[in-house]
């Protein structure tokens, strides 16, 4: 027998992907938003302790895929670009599934002048383009992280304990075991065990206000409880993207990244060279603005009716 | 054995968790938009037959279970014990009640049986799906009544009781689905 040669994806899907593309693009520029297109070899690499990095080594020493565009983004708009957007391929190794491949493509964009509530109306208003009769008609919906854990989960996520959270997990049959897991994860586990499955179901859903713990690189407001400036967007189960009322100071961004090494070391994983010219963009002045990165992907896969991420891709993993 | 990382998990994978032996039935990998990545599995304890949901942090190892299918002939059970022989090596195992279990009403002298043995010792016996085995006691035949319908209990020589059409008698042979219980056709020897 031959190799299996053929797409996954039928050719119907492959041209709903080009379409949609197309339509992402339109909006963009009626919008006054401009594409760009940056590296996807760097000498840096994203410090997340979650995210790992494809490398590779070239005569130049060794380069990082990027996990996402975001940081030459923030340097173009350091810089002073404006508003601006990019469609391309990412890669995040060890990244696989029916919902997940390690080479996926991002639409992720940037708005100066935006805070996350303003970037939650324009993710609504593109994912309606390109979703047409496949999004909910009713008006999206806006959970806090805390609201969307007290109604599917049935737990206060700011104030349970490690413990609390340990015993939620156990009630709803779970089975997951781990005296060392820090809050996050048990945060971690009942959100993707629990709480997202049951999001998105009747309205294009928001979940915002995350943990300061999970601010990744939204501001944070002070609180208490302090909370993040964070928010994902999630239709029918499945999460979208992640967005944020960027983080504009340099000294509050080494800090985190300093916890992210420090978080690394203690797990042993790989060393990452820290982006220092983010860093100096960072402390010449990034515009106030809110950025977010969408799955086109799954948006694709919803906009299909699939259940399948390799059931949109030409080649997925497997066939590549 | 060697350990095995969530990356290598893929229905079918034999692992060791709480001292038991699984094979892994479904592995989904689930990670939230920012943060911890899981993998949610279904396993298959492969001592009781139950499926119980596991959830493990990527990247976690566990370890394998040295768990193997081989096909062996049934030779004879001596009140306590199944004894097995391997047709190509003729090692003998012998299983208890608890690996036997519901194969044991099926097995007759020289019938190959799959035999799943964990670290040598076996955890299960598979009979072939179809057996032929011999009528010892049913009711007597309807002569000419070829219909099936109906059909009455028939008591087979290993001790397996199945519904049988009226038409079969004493010391024939017939056919019979092990995974159903139930009467195929009448057979030759």
């Amino acid at each position: 027998m031959p190799p299996e040669w053929r797409p996954s994806a039928c050719l119907d899907v492959l041209r709903l992907r080009a379409q949609l593309l197309r339509r992402a693009r339109e909006y963009f520029e009626a919008a006054g938003v401009l594409e760009v297109d940056t590296p996807m070899l760097s000498s840096a690499g994203t410090t997340d302790p979650h995210l790992r990095s494809f490398t590779t080594t070239g005569t130049g020493g060794i380069r990082y895929l990027h996990t996402s565009p975001e940081f030459p983004m923030k340097r173009l708009l350091a810089a002073g670009s404006g508003s601006i957007y990019q469609i391309c391929r990412v890669f995040r190794d060890g990244e696989s599934g029916r919902l997940h491949n390690p080479e996926f493509t991002l639409i992720e964009w940037y708005r100066v002048g935006y805070d996350h509530w303003a970037l939650i109306r324009d993710v609504e208003t593109l994912l309606r383009t390109l979703l047409g009769t496949r999004c909910p008609t009713a008006v999206a919906e806006c959970l806090s992280y805390g609201e969307a854990f007290q109604r599917y989960a049935g737990i206060d996520p700011h104030v349970a304990t490690t413990t609390e959270l340990a015993r939620c997990a156990q009630n709803h049959g779970i089975g997951y075991h781990d005296d060392g897991a820090g809050i996050d994860t048990w945060r971690d586990l009942l959100m993707t065990h629990v709480v997202e499955p049951c999001l998105g179901h009747t309205a294009l859903t928001f979940v915002y206000a995350y943990p300061a713990s999970q601010a990744a690189l939204a501001r944070i407001d002070p609180g208490p409880p302090p909370l993040a400036r964070r928010f994902e967007v999630y239709l029918e189960g499945l999460e979208l993207g992640n967005g944020f009322h960027e983080l504009a100071d340099a000294a509050e961004w080494q800090r985190r990244v300093k916890r992210d090494l420090a978080e690394r070391y203690a797990r042993a994983l790989p060393e990452i060279p820290v982006d220092n010219r983010l860093c100096a963009a960072l402390d010449h002045g990034l515009p106030d603005c809110a950025g977010i990165a969408i799955g086109f992907d799954r948006v694709l896969m919803l906009a299909a009716g699939r259940s399948h991420l390799g059931e949109v891709l030409a080649f997925p993993e497997t066939l590549a | 054995m060697p350990t095995y990382s969530t990356n290598e998990f893929k229905s079918g994978l034999k692992i060791i968790l709480d001292n038991d032996p699984y094979a892994i039935v479904e592995n989904e990998f689930v990670k939230p938009g920012k943060g911890q990545a899981f993998n949610r599995v279904r396993i298959r304890n492969l001592k009781n037959g139950r499926v119980v949901e596991r959830t493990f942090k990527s990247g976690d190892t566990v370890e394998g279970a040295d768990v193997v299918d081989a096909e062996m002939q049934y030779l004879y059970a001596d009140g306590q014990f199944w004894h097995f022989m391997s047709p190509e090596t003729y090692e003998q195992i012998s299983a208890d009640q608890t690996a036997v279990s519901e194969a044991a009403k099926w097995l007759k002298e020289q019938t190959l049986c799959m035999v799943t043995l964990w670290n040598g010792v076996p955890l299960s016996v598979q009979p072939p799906n179809h057996v032929i085995l011999k009528v010892v006691d049913t009711d007597p035949g309807v002569r000419g009544d070829t219909s099936g319908g109906g059909g009455k209990p028939a008591k087979l020589e290993t001790g397996a009781v199945v519904r049988v059409p009226l038409f079969i008698n004493i010391g024939e042979l017939v056919r019979v689905n092990t995974v159903t219980g139930e009467y195929i056709a009448r057979a030759k020897e």
